[in-house]
């Protein structure tokens, strides 16, 4: 076995997502230096890494949300940068954010069918709520009342509607118990196996290894490292070491 | 004859039709005024000025083309509502990422150079705006005299604050508002042009004050300062109301309209700081207003 760094295992399908070179600033401050990596349909990708390491404005620099970008970020052979902020989820990427964005004054159902559909092919409510059981029956209730498990659920369930195909999914175990975690990684499952691509941002490496087929490793704003999830284990050392664990 | 705290009804109930006609000009003012800070957390000072605007494009109207009142409660909005969506668009986009001081202190100053520019062209004096046929005249009740055109001021603009209020609270559209208001770098993540909805809101918000304009054409006359008159007591009300509360908004405005009538009866010396005194007080136990919620 190679040391599986760079090699390409999973060749699920064509490139999906490629990004090279990209630097990204927040007003002056620099975040992103030079962020390459690929991901290819059908495909379930984490991005590691320390607080700070880049990961979550790697996903925002896709969806546009930040001052400057230079580099290029190509989904299915359009390049994104330089493309109008609201036209980037219309070609089929669907963003949860970090904060869930669940909003308050919006009630379940209302956050639900919030945004719009962008493509034929997504799930309807039914499906979505075999998915998520805890969201059946809550439509009336308040988006933020729903406990912070819901809501992770609800801020994904919103998105497998709009027909997106491929979904960046930040830190959704972030806060939660073990119970939550469960069911949340039972659903990104269920999802990979419907045929969604899915680039995912966690801190929790033992869930990433439950679901993820490659895994890319990010310091100082950079990918450092990649490591196919079946070569984990024999990595497990040097993975301690970039995340500092 | 009875009377009711040593008032006559007469009295009494004509300064609470009173009450209640200032009450519908500070809802649709504050409606307006609402809708803008929830969506552009601009403090929009132009508000009287636009509404001052929407009152001239009315009697324009009538005085130079000869369309009259019913053709002017259409025209005249869609006017001051254009004129809003243009201003956006050049200036007040440009400062969103500057402190909300630069926002009001942009409409502030487009107000005064409308109130001058009008001034200039059309002197101090009010203009008439005659009454439209068909709602001259009025009703006894028994207990009063109610005027036609009166009633329909009230009616006219109930109906718009809440069909406004229903079409944020309780529709899709209201839905994207709504979360725009509250978080717009997600709603544009989700694939909604936030920048054409943030014109668009405040086209809207500015027609309203347009609309106000020219319901208020026939009672208090057409001049250049009727709306710095009435914006200051707007701006309490939206302050006691909380500020970008819908609801808060109209409720407050009637309320406040309703209690200043009521206060001309009894204690008339109070009648122009009675607004303000509840602006302390609400600011001293509530500082986000009655309706509003804590940021």
């Amino acid at each position: 076995m190679p040391d599986g760094a760079m090699t390409k295992t999973a060749q699920v399908g064509t490139a999906m997502l490629e990004i090279a070179d990209l630097h990204g600033f927040y007003g002056e401050s620099h975040v992103l230096h030079g962020v390459s990596l690929e991901v290819r349909q059908g495909e379930v990708v984490t991005l590691l890494g320390r607080n700070g390491a880049g990961k979550t404005s790697t996903m925002r620099a896709i969806m546009g949300i930040m001052g400057k970008r230079t580099g290029s970020i190509r989904f299915q052979g359009t390049e994104l940068i330089g493309m109008a902020q609201h036209k980037i989820p219309r070609l089929g990427i669907g963003y949860v954010p970090e904060e869930r964005g669940i909003f308050s004054s919006l009630s379940v159902d209302e956050n639900l069918t919030l945004p719009p559909v962008v493509k034929e092919g997504g799930m309807t409510v039914p499906q979505i709520h075999d998915l998520f059981p805890n969201l059946k029956g809550r439509g009336s209730t308040q988006g933020t009342r729903l406990s912070g498990g819901e809501q992770q659920m609800l801020a994904i369930a919103r998105i497998l509607r709009t027909g997106a195909t491929l979904i960046l999914l930040d830190e959704p175990t972030e806060g939660l118990a073990p119970v939550i975690i469960e069911q949340i990684g039972v659903a990104v499952r269920a999802l990979k196996q419907r045929g969604f691509t899915i680039v995912l941002v966690e801190q929790n490496f033992r869930f990433a290894a439950t679901i993820a087929d490659r895994h890319y490793v990010m310091e100082e704003g950079h990918v450092v490292d990649m490591i196919p999830n079946d070569q984990l284990e024999a990595n497990m050392d040097k993975l301690h070491t970039y995340l500092g664990v | 004859m009875f009377q009711l705290l040593g008032i006559p009804p007469q009295a009494l109930f004509g300064q609470l039709l009173l009450g209640l006609i200032n009450g519908s000009f500070y809802a649709l003012l504050s409606l307006g005024l609402a809708v803008i800070f929830g969506m552009l957390n601009v403090i929009n000072f132009a508000h009287g000025a636009l509404y001052m605007v929407g009152a001239f494009v009315a009697w324009l109207l009538l005085t130079s083309v000869g369309v009259g009142y019913w053709g002017a409660l259409v025209l005249a909005p869609l006017t001051v509502g254009l004129l809003g969506i243009v201003l956006e668009k050049t200036m007040l986009s440009r400062l969103y990422k500057l402190d909300h001081l630069y926002g009001l202190l942009l409409t502030f100053g487009l107000a005064l150079i409308l109130e001058g520019a009008f001034r200039h062209q059309y002197g101090v004096s009010g203009q008439p705006y005659p009454i439209p046929d068909a709602l001259k005249g009025g009703q006894n009740l028994g207990f009063m005299f109610l005027p036609n055109y009166r009633a329909w001021v009230v009616i006219a603009s109930l109906t718009i604050c809440f069909g406004t209020w229903f079409a944020i609270e309780r529709t899709k559209l209201g839905a994207y508002l709504r979360a725009a208001t509250e978080n717009p770098t997600l709603v544009q993540a989700f694939g909604i042009n936030v920048p054409v909805m943030v014109s668009l809101t405040y086209g809207f918000g500015v027609a309203l004050a347009g609309l106000a304009g020219v319901l208020a054409a026939p009672i208090y006359q057409v001049s250049p300062l009727m709306g710095s008159n009435l914006i200051i007591v707007v701006f309490a009300v939206v302050v006691i109301g909380g500020m970008g509360s819908i609801l808060g908004a109209i409720v407050t405005g009637l309320g406040l309209g309703l209690l200043e009538g009521l206060t001309k009866i009894f204690y008339p010396e109070a009648s122009n700081i009675v607004v303000f005194v509840i602006m302390a007080i609400v600011l001293l136990i509530k500082p986000a207003g009655l309706f509003g919620r804590e940021r």
